[in-house]
Order: structure tokens, then C-alpha cells, then sequence
């Protein structure tokens, strides 16, 4: 845009660089460009430790994550005191646990490693199910257009207006309805068993996929919009391709990068969700351990145990700047605008 | 414009008999019913509660029962705050011992004291305060940050600013909330931990009436944790957007013919670059709402926040039905007031 002011501004001679001249393909440009990115290089270092952390959650984990002590509930640390003085007096020690028990004495800190696999699957998942059903929903809507271009984006504008949160909330409550139980055999019976020996995380997946592919598809309804009638399609067209192999061929390479993006940088927001939800108690059925469950138990007792909430509330947010540091680093990076310059 | 405004109310009428259509199949969906308890009821008992809620009629009945309550003013003998069943929200009184009323939103099943009216008129101003506050909050700390930042380019305020902005992003409300509890509320003891601090009657229905210590005490915690993440967003976007003005060819023009840089940034740039911010505050607005609920759990605020919860767990119907359409209703009306500030900030916008 106005990259060129910018040089001039600094009072310095346009560089050239050697490397530059060289045909480069988009990818390792942007590779090279993300990796110069300290804060997007810390993310995405943040990210992988995490990653590894919830596979080899078990390897990792002191403890189990399930397993209740009830005589050791709320115990802590010698440590914990230096930190949290106000605890001195009436918080039964024990050096079992490194970061302290939960109310009904499970490890804090295997729960926490625990806790990674839901916020992390919640992260990639969400993603792929947006980008799934919006793209799709997308494309249809700006390959097509016309009325059923009118009718698709009247049925987003609807959905816009309804409050998510809520929507999901409601969606939540329908799936897991707490006094009646499905029939055996029956196709909801099939969903909740499924949703049982993921923790209760499936259900989450679902909420979050029917509330989260509005924003994909508005987005590539536009992308879609802006290349439909350029010549590579017309070209694609005049050869008698049909329009599958148009919309997956020729139009979906264009326009998938700033897709990518903007999905990149809703990764928070669904690991959010799910924290939120978990939080309200809709969430993952315990004990399956989840961050958002953790800081609502914790913070029922943040007067006298400030560790229970403090410490999930850490994790929480040392992921949420790891994928915003790398999905800020990615959009810089691949950010077709800024190509060439540093 | 007028044309404009009055097809987006339709739209937005029709959106909302959208919203409750679907909000109705869906609660009712839902397996499980009202009346539900650990300890079932007798079975006749059920029955006689169905009745008296018409909840025994078919499906289309009952939503069309609903419908002919909020449309539809109907005349009533009944004087206004005395019944559970004729509750309404507009009551005109015509004569004697005669009103017409309008928008009854039925009573709520949970509660059996109350109505849905009664539930939004006592819990939805403080609600009301907590967003107003935590937006204020979000403006003052996101506008003069971003401002900065754009100004003085790659400065330590655009650094200070820019790491505001990802640190309110990346720290949400349930990570702020309890951490500020302890810090300010338990440890250092300046702040109260619950509770909230202004009395009805308020000011144009909504604002307490004084903004005194009492108020203020109990609001800073909340309107922080619930406007920071709010405030990030304004900042990068006013530094992004005053990037970009401030390179523009009337900005080359404002200073080549020797205005004051004063004058050239409030005047010239400021404004222009308040265009896309303004665009931003109906989404924000709509997170502010939904993230009020969530904040009043962890300050224990008695807002609107537990009936969202509440009302879905305790298949309390009248009151997920409000509760949804109260706030698809703010969604749409902020959306098209942002659409219409949008057209007056930025005379080339016409909407035809």
C-alpha cells in the first residue's frame, strides 16, 4: 500500500535484495517472513510444546487427572506460601502436589497437562469444521449467485443475529439433556455414545461448527465473488470444465490463503468457546479435565485457594498468546500485500 | 435514508420471528420439560401444570399462542403488575379499570412469583450498566492507545499500545476476572468481590442515578475485566485505520497549505479514521452483551447473566424465549445503528 512511503520515510535507500530477484514460491517467502518474526516464532514454539505436552500428556502428567484423594483436598506447597501469604494459617501442606490439589484432592498440574487436549483439540478442530461447512456454503453462495446467492446470505444474516453464545448454550442443553436418557438404538443414543468416550468433547465440536462457519462463509463469498470472473475461469469454462471441477480447481487455490488466515486467527476464539462453555458447566463432562471447568471450580474458592484458579487461568492465556502471536506472525507472513517488503 | 431505515426495521422484524421460530422448535426439542424435578411429580400434577401453561396443546398452537401474546394489544380488565398471566410490557390505561396491553411474554415456570417482564425490567438494567461501563472502558483505554500508536509509528507508545492490544485479545474475562479478584478484592482488599452497586429507580430507565464510590467500587472490576478484551480490538483497528488516513492525499493537502499538525490530526484524520472503528463497536457490542454473563458469574453480579444458564437448564420457555429475543434484538438494532452512524460519518456512504 504505501510500502514504498515507508522506506523513503526512514530516509533510507530502497534495498535490493539478491535473494529477492530469484523466482520464490509463495510459500517459502512467507515461510522466511514468519520465521524473521520473533513473537510469531515464540507462538509457534509455544504451540508445539503444547501439542507434544497433551499427546504425551500421560508420560508428563505426576499423577492421574481423575484420581480424587479426598484427605489431601486443597493441600499445597511449602512454596505456595511464599506466593500466596494470605494461604498461611489454614491450608493443610503437602508436597505431593507441585502446583497444589483440587477441592477434592486431584493434582492440579496433571490436570492442567490434561486440560491442554481439549483446548488443543478444540483448536484444530474447530477450524477444519468452519472451513468445511463455510467454504463450501461459500462457494456455493458466490459461484452461483443470483437468487440462491440472495437466499444463502439471507440465511447467514439470520444466523448472525442470533446471539452465539446463547445458540450454543441452547444447542448444548439439546444435546446433553440432563434427566432424559435416549433410547438404545436410537441415532441420538448413537451421538451421545460417541460423545461420551470423547469426553464430551463431540457435542462441543458440533456447537461450535453450526455457530462458526457464518464468518467462512461470508469471506468466501467474497473471494469467490472477486476471482469468478477472471479469465483463468472464464478460460476453465470455455474448455468445458464443469463447475465442481471449476470451484475446486481453479477458484478454491486462489482464494484459500487469506481464507487460511482469517481461520488461523479464530483459533482463539473457538479455544475460547470452549473454555466458556466448560466454564458455565455445559462444557466437557468431568472428569475429563478442561481449563474453563477448572478456573470456574478454582474461582469459587479464589478467596482461600487462589492457586486453583490462578494457575488453569495461566494456561489458558499462555495458549491464547501463542496462537495469537503465531496467527498475527502467519497473516503478516502470507499477507499477499506486504510481499517484499520486511 | 428514510427508505433505508424503514426496510432494515422490517428485515429486522423479520429476523426476529425467525430467531423466536427457531429458538421455539429448538427448546422444545429438547428432551425433558419444565416441571422435571429429581423427584418426579405425580403424573396428574404434570398434567394440571401442562394445562394451565397450555403446554398439552400441539406444537404450532402453543407458538402461535405466543405470537398472538407479543403481537397482538389486547384489552384487559386486569390493572398492570397484578397477574402472572397478563403481564405486559406496555400497559395504556383508556379508561377506568381498562388497558390495553402489549408484548406479553407469559410467566416464567421456574420462578413462579414472576414473569418474563418482571425478570428483564429488575435484572436487565444492571446488565445494561455492566456493557455501558465496560464499553466505556473498552473506547477510552482502546481509542487513545490506538491513537497514539498510529501516530507515533514504531515508538514506544506503538509498542506499549500494540502489546496492550494482544495482551487484551489473549486474556479473556475468565482469566482476568479471577485474577483481579484476587489481586484487588483478596489480597489487597481495595474492591468488593460481589455484589453491585446502584438501586432502582433509574435514570432513563437504565443508568444509576449517581455515579457515587458505592457505584464505582463495585463497577471498576467488572467493566475492566469485561472492556479490555473490547479495547484491544478498538486499538489495532484506530492504528491500522490512522495509518492508513494519514497517508492520504488530503492529509498532504491539509498540511501543504499550512494548517497546524494539530488541526490536520483532529480534524483531517481523527475523524476519517473513526469510520471503520465505528463499524466495529455493533460486533463489539454484540460480544460485550454475551460476555456480560459470564463476567457476572465471576463478580456475582445479579444480572441477566444466571437466566441464560438457568432459564435452558430449567426448560423455563417463556424465559429462554426473552432472554434470546431480548438480546437478537439488541444484535439487529445496534447492527442498524452502526449502518446509519456509518452514513453520517462518511458522506459518500448512500444507501439507496
Amino acid at each position: 500500500m504505501a510500502t514504498q512511503a515507508d522506506v523513503f520515510e526512514a530516509g533510507r535507500e530502497p534495498e535490493f535484495n539478491e535473494e529477492a530477484r530469484k523466482g520464490q514460491s509463495l510459500w517459502v517467502d512467507s515461510y522466511r517472513r514468519l520465521i524473521r518474526n520473533r513473537a510469531a516464532v515464540i507462538g509457534g514454539a509455544l504451540v508445539i510444546i503444547l501439542v507434544l505436552m497433551a499427546i504425551f500428556a500421560p508420560l508428563i502428567a505426576p499423577k492421574s487427572f481423575s484420581e480424587q484423594v479426598l484427605t489431601d483436598n486443597n493441600k499445597v506447597p511449602e512454596w505456595m506460601f511464599s506466593i500466596f501469604p494470605s494461604m498461611k494459617g489454614y491450608a493443610n501442606v503437602s508436597s505431593d502436589y507441585l502446583i497444589g490439589a483440587d477441592y477434592v484432592g486431584r493434582d492440579l498440574l496433571s490436570r492442567i497437562i490434561y486440560g491442554a487436549r481439549v483446548s488443543l483439540a478444540v483448536a484444530f478442530v474447530g477450524p477444519i469444521i468452519s472451513m468445511l461447512v463455510g467454504v463450501t456454503y461459500g462457494s456455493i453462495s458466490g459461484y452461483f449467485g443470483g437468487r440462491l446467492d440472495d437466499l444463502m446470505m439471507r440465511v447467514v444474516d439470520v444466523m448472525y443475529a442470533f446471539p452465539s453464545l446463547l445458540f450454543i448454550i441452547l444447542l448444548m442443553a439439546f444435546f446433553r439433556s440432563t434427566l432424559a436418557k435416549p433410547d438404545p438404538g436410537s441415532f441420538s443414543y448413537m451421538l451421545s455414545d460417541i460423545d461420551t468416550k470423547m469426553g464430551g468433547m463431540f457435542f462441543i465440536f458440533i456447537g461450535i461448527g453450526v455457530t462458526a462457519w457464518q464468518n467462512m462463509a461470508r469471506l468466501t463469498r467474497g473471494q469467490v465473488l472477486s476471482v469468478r470472473e477472471k479469465e483463468y475461469v472464464e478460460a476453465a469454462h470455455a474448455i468445458g470444465a464443469r463447475n465442481y471441477r471449476v470451484m475446486t480447481k481453479h477458484i478454491l487455490p486462489n482464494i484459500i490463503g487469506p481464507l487460511v488466515v482469517a481461520e488461523t486467527l479464530a483459533i482463539p476464539s473457538y479455544i475460547l468457546t470452549e473454555a466458556f462453555l466448560s466454564f458455565i458447566g455445559l462444557g466437557v463432562n468431568p472428569p475429563t479435565p478442561s481449563w474453563g471447568a477448572m478456573i470456574s471450580d478454582g474461582s469459587r474458592v479464589v478467596r482461600s485457594y487462589p492457586n486453583q484458579a490462578l494457575f488453569p487461568a495461566i494456561a489458558l492465556a499462555i495458549t491464547m498468546f501463542a496462537f495469537n502471536f503465531l496467527g498475527d506472525g502467519l497473516r503478516d507472513a502470507l499477507d499477499p500485500r506486504l510481499r517484499g517488503t520486511r | 435514508m428514510a427508505r433505508f431505515i424503514i426496510r432494515r426495521t422490517m428485515w429486522m422484524f423479520l429476523v426476529l420471528l425467525v430467531v423466536s421460530a427457531v429458538t421455539f422448535i429448538l427448546e422444545h426439542s429438547v428432551p425433558g420439560g419444565p416441571f422435571d424435578q429429581e423427584k418426579a411429580l405425580p403424573p396428574e400434577i404434570i398434567a394440571n401444570l401442562n394445562e394451565r401453561y397450555h403446554l398439552d396443546e400441539p406444537l404450532p398452537q402453543q407458538y402461535i399462542r405466543f405470537l398472538n401474546d407479543v403481537l397482538v394489544p389486547h384489552l384487559s380488565t386486569i390493572p398492570p403488575g397484578n397477574s402472572l398471566q397478563d403481564s405486559a410490557v406496555f400497559n395504556i390505561k383508556i379508561s377506568d379499570g381498562r388497558w390495553l396491553k402489549w408484548m406479553n411474554f407469559g410467566p416464567s415456570y421456574a420462578s413462579r412469583s414472576r414473569t418474563v417482564n418482571d425478570i428483564i425490567r429488575d435484572q436487565l438494567p444492571i446488565s445494561a450498566q455492566l456493557g455501558v461501563f465496560a464499553l466505556l472502558v473498552a473506547m477510552v483505554v482502546g481509542m487513545p492507545l490506538g491513537i497514539l500508536a498510529g501516530l507515533r509509528q514504531n515508538s514506544v507508545w506503538d509498542y506499549l499500545g500494540m502489546g496492550v492490544a494482544v495482551f487484551g485479545v489473549s486474556v479473556p474475562v475468565i482469566v482476568l476476572g479471577p485474577t483481579l479478584v484476587w489481586i484487588f478484592g483478596v489480597s489487597l482488599k481495595w474492591l468488593p468481590t460481589n455484589g453491585w452497586g446502584a438501586q432502582p429507580p433509574y435514570l432513563l430507565g437504565f443508568l444509576p442515578r449517581e455515579l457515587d464510590a458505592n457505584f464505582i467500587k463495585h463497577a471498576a472490576m467488572p467493566s475492566v475485566a469485561l472492556g479490555l478484551g473490547s479495547s484491544a480490538i478498538i486499538a489495532r483497528l484506530t492504528r491500522a485505520s490512522l495509518l492508513q488516513v494519514v497517508r492520504e492525499d488530503y492529509i498532504r493537502t491539509a498540511r501543504a497549505k499550512g494548517l497546524v499538525e494539530r488541526i490536520v490530526i483532529l480534524r483531517h484524520a481523527m475523524k476519517n479514521s473513526l469510520i471503520p472503528v465505528v463499524t466495529i463497536l455493533g460486533p463489539l457490542f454484540a460480544a460485550l452483551v454475551t460476555g456480560t454473563f459470564v463476567t457476572e458469574l465471576i463478580f456475582g453480579i445479579p444480572g441477566m447473566g444466571k437466566y441464560f444458564v438457568t432459564s435452558i437448564t430449567n426448560r423455563d420457555y417463556p424465559v429462554i424465549m426473552g432472554t434470546i429475543l431480548l438480546y437478537a434484538m439488541f444484535l439487529v438494532v445496534a447492527n442498524l445503528a452502526v449502518d446509519i452512524v456509518y452514513a453520517w460519518l462518511d458522506p459518500r456512504i448512500r444507501y439507496s
